[in-house]
């Protein structure tokens, strides 16, 4: 089963990191995952200054797309009507499905064929498709494995990146018919394609993501390395693609800088095996190609970050995953513990603007703000930046006159009482002063349980005298 | 090097005066570090005013959704520095928090932005500050020893700090730093992330416990308080439950460390 919507990731984020951190299993596979991602990437990016250029530019690219978004918009749907593509506009994920659901009834649609897209994620496609009697199949290897364990991916990038060889060779084993189990590699990726190959031929809708969709030519790209795409986007009579609105870029020549910028991030690859270009259904004497193209432009909560000067910085994801391949809380707690579609540090910035920053505050304070993120960002997302303007909505108070959805949901009485004692103490010397004195000359008495921070560490303990005691005495013995 | 700040600045020549923002973290728990930073910066005939009234930079609040009561505590602090001296901070977070966070947090407070901008202008991390400004040269003169350095996040992407604390450990001939593992992963700390998400803040602490043991190295040096009392404290405790009477990994601040081997305490 994929996620039902209007999930609540915060309720139970403590218990399922704390889950997490306790399973070895799982924090040995994602420290060695990520340490490969990496290296991998580290290989890509020798050149610190060439590296640093590239991300001025991808950054650039993407802010001037982001900057006139609704003209591009409007730009690439007149283009691609023109190409002979349908588009639709779709304000949250039940439109979003009812319009796949429309399709497919009108062509009779009993099997969708799935390359890898994470907005159909988010929308919980494939829960809408069988609620409609319609069989959805993700034919993406590590989307494949993912659907057949019935779970979700746990990375972007790389869905099934939490499960191990054996893992995999024990669920194909079990749930594909006439399958004996095999920890080869090979072998378990050759019965994967013996089964859609097959299903390839049956569908009757196939179902991609974006990548990058261009305003000027009407065109959609998308990347991927198993050719899996390339069938879906081809073989079927039909080919639905889904993407959030904020994937369009002005020119084709906008490409090449963000798609060099995304594959050397996401897995350290040059290139990706196969990069589609698609910009129109099978014309009338070719031979291949879908009878239909149809594109169908989400918003689910995106013109929200739109709307918002600092928060608009979300909507130059590329969706590469680096961040999260670099994030030291990802690495310990693995995907799926964020309970989100997106998790990692892009997660954490997307998700309030889809579920509502009352549903997701836990997900921006689980960061230490170390920064590794923003500094692998391919488009330079000040992501720690980001994660505090999201902690200020959460604790926002109620006439904060903020607009964000869910602001001040999840404010405490107890920790804002906090917080404004302690604004009190340290902007009046005098308190602080004798606060401190207090704590340093009675530092015997200093609680032994304090807290969390004991629960794993000796306890902290005040110096017999500060600092400021240490140099007052300095200075009389000088004078 | 892809950091948020590139360029080294540097003084026109060595000031005769400088402030020092101790942090309220090295105030409370480490004035021995804050005493060493102040000799430190004494011996290279630096005089140094400590402005009795200064308190806390403000971070804690700043990071946990509180940016009014982060306001306040700053200005409070802003007040204190009215010279055009440098202020030296011994800590790379508190550093960079007024280098880089105040103007973005009087943003839209012109009343204070002019000094937040001005403030900031004139920060500097201690081991930025000697490198760059007081250009330290002071020789070793302690036996052969080794050392780890924890080279803290914010230290480390928003003030070089790392640069210029392996380039000050660089400077001590008898002294050699032991790289450990994944030098540049935070030690979990975060301030309130340490007592917020307690579960992932221990599996990132005790790892890099675990890394910079595995250095074997004498001694983990930071020139972080925070990181450093996340780190000891782990290891401390872990000492504990394995009944280890020996501390596996006794630390200080980068500051007490460089006094004691360029001779302090000898005059
Ligand atoms: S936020 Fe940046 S690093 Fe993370 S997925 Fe998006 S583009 Fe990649």
């Amino acid at each position: 089963m994929t996620q039902p919507l209007h999930f609540h990731p915060s309720e139970g984020f403590a218990a399922r990191a704390r889950a997490a951190t306790a399973d070895p299993a799982l924090r040995k596979g994602f420290r060695g995952a990520m340490d490969f991602l990496q290296t991998k990437r580290q290989a890509q990016f020798t050149d610190a200054a060439e590296l640093s250029d590239l991300r001025d530019l991808g950054a650039a690219i993407r802010r001037y797309s982001l900057s006139r978004l609704p003209e591009l918009l409007q730009q690439l749907e007149t283009n691609l009507v023109a190409n002979g593509i349908h588009v639709h506009w779709a304000e949250n994920a039940d439109e979003a499905n009812a319009i796949v659901i429309d399709i497919a009834r009108r062509r009779e649609a009993k099997l969708v064929i799935k390359g890898k897209s994470m907005v159909s994620e988010e929308v919980a496609l494939n829960h809408a498709l069988e609620g409609a009697g319609i069989e959805a199949l993700e034919s993406d290897m590590g989307e494949y494995i993912v659907q057949l364990a019935g779970e979700g991916p746990s990375h972007i990038i790389m869905p099934a990146i939490h499960k191990t060889k054996q893992q995999i060779a024990e669920l194909f084993a079990a749930k594909v018919p006439g399958v004996t189990y095999t920890e080869n590699v090979d072998e378990l990726i050759l019965i994967g394609r013996n089964v859609l190959r097959q299903k390839f031929a049956e569908a009757d809708i196939g179902l991609s993501g974006v990548n990058f969709a261009v305003a000027e030519t009407g065109t959609l790209c998308l990347l991927e390395n198993e050719g899996n795409g390339r069938m879906c986007t081809t073989v079927p009579k039909v080919h639905i693609a889904i993407t959030g609105i904020e994937k369009v870029v002005e020119k084709l020549e906008h490409v090449p800088p963000l798609f060099s910028l995304l594959t050397r991030s996401a897995t350290g690859q040059a290139v990706t095996t196969y990069l589609n270009l698609i910009s129109s259904p099978r014309k009338p004497g070719e031979r291949d190609g879908p009878e239909e193209v149809h594109l169908i432009l989400l918003d689910n909560g995106r013109t929200q970050a739109y709307n918002d000067e600092q928060l608009r910085a979300t909507l130059q994801c590329i969706r590469c995953g680096a961040c999260m391949n670099h994030c030291p809380v990802y690495a310990r707690i693995g995907g799926h513990a964020y309970g989100t579609t997106y998790p990692g540090p892009i997660g954490a910035i997307v998700s309030p603007h889809l579920l509502g920053i009352g549903a997701t505050h836990a997900l921006a304070t689980a960061s230490t703000l170390c920064g590794a993120c923003a500094e692998v960002c391919p488009v330079r997302i000040p992501i720690p930046e980001l994660l505090i303007r999201l902690r200020n909505e959460a604790q926002s108070a109620a006439d904060s006159g903020s607009e964000l959805r869910g602001a001040g949901e999840s404010r405490s009485v107890l920790v804002s009482m906090i917080f404004r004692a302690w604004a009190l103490m340290y902007t009046h010397p005098m308190l602080y002063r004798i606060a401190t004195w207090f704590m340093s000359r009675g530092r015997a008495l200093t609680p032994t349980a304090q807290g969390a921070w004991t629960g794993i560490r000796t306890p902290l303990v005040p110096a017999p005298k500060r600092l400021r005691d240490l140099l007052a005495e300095r200075n009389s013995r000088h004078e | 090097m892809d950091s948020p700040i590139q360029a080294v600045r540097r003084y026109p020549s060595k000031p005769a005066d400088v402030y020092l923002f101790a942090t309220c973290l090295v105030d409370q728990f480490a004035p021995d570090a804050g005493l060493d930073a102040v000799r430190l910066l004494e011996r290279e005939g630096i005089r140094v005013h400590f402005p009795q009234a200064q308190t806390c930079c403000g971070q804690p609040a700043y990071t946990s959704g509180y940016p009014d009561e982060a306001r306040a505590v700053a200005v409070a602090q802003m007040k204190l520095f009215p010279e055009p001296w440098p202020v030296i901070v011994p800590s790379g977070s508190c550093g960079a928090m007024m280098r880089h966070h105040y103007p973005k947090l009087f943003a839209d407070d012109p009343a204070h932005l002019p000094v937040a901008e001005e403030l900031a202008e004139r920060v500097f991390e201690l081991t930025e500050f000697l490198v760059h400004v007081v250009n330290f040269q002071r020789a070793d003169r302690g036996d052969p020893y080794t050392v780890a350095l924890h080279t803290s996040c914010h230290a480390r992407r928003e003030m070089n700090a790392h640069l210029t604390g392996h380039a000050l450990l660089a400077g001590l001939d008898q002294v050699t730093v032991v790289r450990q593992v994944r030098e540049e992963e935070c030690c979990g700390f975060g301030g309130t992330f340490s007592l917020k998400h307690p579960s992932i803040s221990e599996a990132m602490v005790t790892e890099k416990v675990e890394s910079l043991r595995a250095t074997g190295a004498e001694r983990v040096l930071s020139a972080d308080c925070g990181c450093l009392f996340n780190i000891l404290g782990r290891a401390e405790y872990l000492d504990k439950v394995a009944a280890c009477s020996k501390p596996s990994l006794p630390g200080e601040h980068i500051a007490s460390f460089l006094w004691r081997r360029t001779g302090g305490g000898e005059q």
